[in-house]
């Protein structure tokens, strides 16, 4: 473990020495079209060049199917809480919320919440039964004592379909941030992050993939960091005087005190806030990351730490939407388009974090912010990568179609060949949705996994007369209500399809309430009309998977998984 | 081997501290669950019903309301609740997962 500090140090020293060496250089530009921003690029090619550096010595430690899946199980609890917490802190939620916020103050709280009161759930339920009970995949959970080939499938299609719109979703963000950032072209941008991200999956496995979000998360956090305690500074750390310095200058005054339009009616509060507290637990990059640990303690540990830095940067946040208030509307000659505060701010909504980089710490805080920010969406689109190509190679390759009999050199190769085939998959999807609206992806993406992975998990570990029939039909029943349901929403059938306003005929924000309850429902209808033999079989076997799960008796060990 | 598993199976399951500990865990686990959804679900139905209570100043002449240390002491709940759990598991519910191991001959 020395060594990989080593590798650390030297990266994040690396890193300074570029912000020495790279003179203060490009602005951001004043108009939309954003210059080439060359201390951004410099300092994001040093993050690259280190990470490259770290994946180098990931590749030789990357030999069989166990080490490309879980790293050999050989990261350790405070280390996978940071990489949970780099997977989960996606330039979305950085950018999004303090945009959020700088927009409309207090509904961005609300918001920032909702992502992170999943975690405490992954932690009641989830992390040590996950941990005991499986090897590389989520699936390996759900069908641990049912009928492999259903099951599996299954498993193996909800992880591939929030991967794809996760994974859309992050590939379009990037293309757009970088033109902003670094005023580049879209394709360029987002032809980078494929290569660079397979790079990353494919010769250095999880172990690189981990290392590179522990890095990132460093990062992020630092900067974030410092941006809230500059922030707090300016009003001697007395956030009543930030408070109120922001009512005055904001053009909602005091209406950015109080909850707004965000939460209209209670059930799509309900339903939406179910999506992100369930599917976070149902989020296979998410769920594979418990396997990188040797035990259960250290799972549990992961999920402590993650929790708790993914909190503390929301937290952070909150303070830079409001310094962003109050630095960049007193400043519109800088910041906004123009300079006039009525064409909003240069770049859009999203830019106020980057913005206040550049306020609090000139233009080589924002160079470092905009780096952050790329290296962000390449280590997010890393963790889905990998977790889509275990999917394939593990769930559907080893399992379904050689029923086990598959040598671990095959599963590589097959995993190598998926991670490729999906890098490419999402550069064309990336190019393909540049002009789409994808705003709807991400929250689609927890829908699903609320209402089918989620479910499936949850019933196989904690419901003993649960059988194969239940989970499969009750995991594509919400698989298909949760995705149908979206399309008859607002958010696609107005804002996508194109029909009228008011015209969709599912009328609240999420399906979550519904879609997840019909999964559970039909779990458990489906497993209590069931009585086959195979259905008798797997209920005998449960006080065993009970045993392992609690005690984590016959758990693979980090040595030999 | 086969005889072997069995027995160590049977073992715990009959054991009644395995039984005790599966108990207290699932009620800890389905407390803190429940816990947390009151508290999460309380706040975004307190907004979607009572916006006007939530933007109440915090005192005379301050512009800060209620809402926001609320919001955050949500946040900081959020995260006190998970690191109790960590803890009490890491050290009780193990210690007591191993005697039965232990007691299995494993």
């Amino acid at each position: 473990m020395k060594a990989n500090y080593k590798y650390i140090l030297g990266g994040l020293f690396a890193l300074l020495a570029a912000g020495a060496a790279v003179a203060a250089g490009a602005d951001l530009g004043n108009t939309q079209k954003q210059a080439t921003n060359w201390t951004a690029i410099a300092m994001f090619a040093i993050f690259v060049g280190g990470t490259l550096y770290i994946t180098k010595w990931a590749a030789s430690k990357t030999k069989s199917a166990a080490d490309f899946y879980t790293a050999g199980g050989g990261i350790t609890g405070f280390q996978n809480g940071m990489a949970i917490a780099g997977d989960y802190m996606s330039a979305a939620s950085f950018l999004g919320i303090s945009g959020l916020v700088f927009a409309n103050g207090f509904d961005g709280l609300i918001f920032s919440i909702g992502w992170l009161v999943g975690w405490p759930v992954i932690t009641f339920l989830m992390a040590e039964r996950l941990r005991n009970l499986g090897k590389f995949t989520f699936a390996d959970v759900a069908a641990y004592r049912f009928a492999q080939t259903p099951v599996r499938s299954f498993a193996a299609t909800g992880s591939l379909v929030v991967v794809a719109f996760y994974m859309i979703a992050q590939m379009v963000g990037a293309g757009q941030l970088i033109k902003v950032l670094f005023g580049l072209e879209y394709t360029y941008a987002v032809v980078m992050v494929g290569i660079i991200m397979m790079m990353y999956v494919l010769f250095g496995g999880m172990t690189a993939t981990t290392w590179v979000q522990i890095i990132k998360a460093v990062m992020l956090l630092s900067g974030a960091t410092f941006m809230a305690l500059a922030v707090l500074f300016q009003f001697g750390f007395n956030p009543e005087a930030l408070f109120a310095k922001a009512v005055e200058v904001h053009s909602k005054h005091d209406a950015i005190m109080a909850p707004g339009a965000l939460i209209k009616d209670p059930i799509s509060a309900i339903s939406v806030g179910m999506a992100l507290m369930f599917g976070t637990a149902g989020l296979p990059h998410i769920l594979m990351r418990f396997f990188t640990v040797p035990s259960a303690k250290e799972a549990r540990k992961s999920v402590g730490w993650a929790t708790t830095w993914i909190g503390y940067f929301y937290i952070l946040t909150f303070i830079i939407g409001f310094g962003a208030i109050v630095n960049l509307i007193q400043n519109p000659a800088d910041f906004y388009v123009g300079g006039e505060i009525a064409k909003g701010l240069k770049g859009g909504g999203n830019m106020a974090a980057v913005h206040l980089a550049k306020a609090v710490g000139g233009d080589l805080f924002l160079g470092f912010i905009s780096a952050v920010a790329f290296a962000t969406i390449l280590a997010v689109v890393a963790g889905l990568t990998l977790s889509g190509a275990s999917a394939v190679s593990h769930d559907l390759y080893a399992t379904v179609f050689k029923h086990g009999q598959a040598s671990s050199e095959d599963e590589l190769r097959v995993s190598k060949i998926t991670t490729v085939c999906l890098g490419i998959l999402a550069v064309i999807l990336g190019i393909l949705f540049e002009k789409e609206n994808v705003a709807y992806m991400v929250m689609l993406a927890f829908a699903i996994a609320c209402s089918a992975n989620f479910p499936v998990l949850f019933m196989s570990v904690l419901w003993k007369n649960c059988t194969t029939r239940g989970v499969t039909v009750g995991g594509f029943v919400g698989l298909i209500a949760a995705v149908t349901l979206t399309i008859l929403s607002a958010n696609v059938w107005e804002a996508v399809l194109g029909n009228p306003k008011g015209s969709a005929p599912f009328p609240y924000s999420s399906p979550a309430i519904f879609s997840m309850s019909l999964a559970f429902f039909t779990i458990w209808l489906v497993s209590i009309l069931d009585n086959s033999e195979q259905a008798k079989k797997e209920r005998a076997l449960f006080p065993d998977q009970l045993i392992r799960s609690e005690t984590g008796l016959g758990a693979a060990s980090a040595s030999s998984h | 081997m086969s005889s072997q598993h069995t027995d160590t199976y049977a073992q715990i399951r009959n054991n009644p501290k395995f039984q005790a500990l599966v108990a207290k865990r699932n009620s800890y686990s389905f407390i803190m669950t429940t816990l947390m959804m009151v508290v999460y679900f309380g706040y975004i139905l307190l907004i979607a019903f009572n916006k006007e209570w939530l933007a109440t100043k915090l005192g005379a002449g301050m512009v800060t309301s209620i809402g926001i240390p609320m919001g955050l002491g949500v946040i900081v709940f959020t995260i006190v609740l998970t690191v109790i759990y960590v803890r009490r598991a890491n050290t009780e519910f193990d210690t007591e997962a191993a005697a039965v191991l232990k007691e299995a001959g494993k």
